[in-house]
């Protein structure tokens, strides 16, 4: 495997319940790429994710780097109020060393409020959570990030920091950004290459080379109106 | 107070703080009934040691243990959890445990009898319940992990379907050390109701833990006290004082 390529996937083909979800999946992921996936609701964009973290059962060749470290962010979760697992808490199942996590508190934005450890996790804003996902997520130094969605569950004003703070992260850490987005805007303006995903792929390679009308309308069918305006 | 009663209270002591520790996990998974059912399930195990001549508790976790791997294989290989299943394969050994217990010792399987319990019976629960502590504990934050999210929890290269059965085991084992004095039909209740109590006021994992372990203590001996000073079954006694304590928690919510 080429140094440079941090993941390699071929022939992917993933059934659930014999549906076929996925199939023919091909591409690869350069070392410091920001890679968005986009897609239709049904599209397979989790399933993909999912099976790249090695949790589903598939066909074809899903290939790391030998030296990758993963974090993973998933889709909004909804922690029960009443867990009484605090945000430390769960953070030190990452990271034993109470130093360690106030220093990534701090990169994802809560340096001046330490007492957001002692809150419970099920209470959090979803913007909050986010930020506290994406710091479990950072512990361990990982070299690639994982994001299914980051911003469903976050208010309008929380998703651009949502963004910006991915983007901080990468610059910071050497990171290379795997990430599914319903909004194009976003894909625009931060991923280097976007998988265009409607239970096969649709298309591959740079937002602005390969985002056409034709490829649109491969992916939203009569829905496209709803997607243009981002 | 007699070395028996003592031996009793300290037999009871272990069995209610393994009951809650493994019970703060059970309320968090949202399996409180699964929980309160599977204690029904030892039933046929203990009809059939009684009519061989071994000992109930063994019987009651051999078929405990078989009614976990069941419990685990349906929760891990069906897309929607088959409740409506569990809840019917329940009432069933419920049914036949009822029919083939015999009826000198039917009334005492069902509710318990703390008289019952003997010097080797002590010596399987301590060692159980160093194994149950022992063991909770090096899976405590992978189950907790997979409560918030089990796909968070396996990307971080935890065998969440391995630990899922582990916990369900461990639960099999402490129904089993209960159901001599609690009896069958209520050794569900010292699992969940001094986790739920705990919860009420809990502002921390650790001091959930902490906490329903300890009113699993209180309840249990309290109860036995209650119990051998009014001449009562101590299984209802210990239920309904751990039910105290909820009711207590209630006011005292965090």
């Amino acid at each position: 495997m080429n140094e440079d390529i941090l993941l390699s996937v071929s022939n992917l083909k993933v059934k659930l319940n014999n549906h076929l979800i996925l199939s023919d999946i091909s591409f690869e992921v350069r070392r410091d790429d920001t890679m968005a996936i986009i897609g239709p609701n049904g599209a397979g964009k989790s399933v993909l994710f999912r099976t790249i973290l090695g949790l589903l059962p598939h066909e074809g060749v899903v290939k790391w780097s030998p030296s990758v470290k993963i974090g993973y962010v998933p889709q909004k979760l909804y922690v029960a109020k009443d867990i009484p697992l605090t945000v430390a808490e769960f953070l030190s199942f990452k990271e034993s060393n109470f130093d360690k996590i106030l220093q990534v508190l701090g990169q994802v934005g809560f340096g001046k409020r330490e007492n957001i450890l002692k809150m419970k996790l099920g209470v959090l804003s979803g913007g909050e959570l986010q930020r506290i996902l994406i710091a479990f997520a950072v512990m361990g130094n990982p070299n690639v990030l994982l994001f299914d969605e980051p911003t469903s569950g976050v208010d309008l004003s929380g998703e651009e920091t949502v963004y910006q703070l991915i983007s901080k992260l990468q610059a910071e850490k050497d990171l290379t950004i795997i990430f599914i987005s319903h909004e194009l805007e976003v894909v625009y303006k931060y991923a280097a290459t976007v998988l265009c995903l409607n239970k096969e792929k649709v298309c591959f390679g740079p937002p602005r080379k390969v985002i056409d009308k034709e490829n649109l309308e491969k992916l939203y069918g009569e829905d496209i109106h709803l997607y243009r305006h981002h | 107070m007699s070395n028996n009663l003592l031996f009793l209270l300290f037999i009871g002591a272990l069995v209610g703080a393994s009951s809650g520790y493994l019970g703060s996990f059970m309320v968090i998974k949202r399996m409180s009934l699964v929980g309160d059912a599977l204690s029904h399930v030892a039933l046929p195990g203990m009809a059939l040691a009684l009519t061989f001549g071994f000992n109930p508790m063994l019987g009651a976790l051999i078929s405990l243990t078989l009614a976990v791997f069941g419990i685990w294989y349906l929760g891990e290989h069906s897309e929607v959890y088959p409740e409506a299943l569990v809840g019917v394969f329940f009432t069933a050994s419920l049914a036949i445990g009822i029919l083939i217990t015999p009826e000198p010792e039917l009334f005492e399987t069902l509710f318990g009898n703390i008289e019952s319990i003997k010097f080797v019976d002590g010596l399987i629960t301590i060692a159980a319940s160093i194994i149950i502590f022992l063991v909770a504990n090096q899976i405590s934050k992978k189950l907790i992990l997979g409560v918030v999210s089990e796909d968070l929890a396996r990307s971080t290269g935890i065998k969440m379907q391995k630990v899922n059965l582990v916990y369900l085991v461990l639960v099999g084992l402490v129904v089993s050390l209960g159901v001599k004095f609690i009896g069958t039909l209520l050794t569900g209740a010292l699992v969940i109701v001094p986790a739920a109590s705990a919860k009420n006021v809990a502002r921390s994992v650790k001091g959930f833990q902490i906490l329903s372990s300890l009113i699993g203590v209180f309840s249990a001996i309290t109860g036995i006290l209650i119990a051998s000073f009014l001449g009562i079954s101590s299984g209802p006694a210990v239920v309904l004082v751990s039910i105290a304590f909820f009711v207590l928690s209630y006011f005292f919510r965090s």
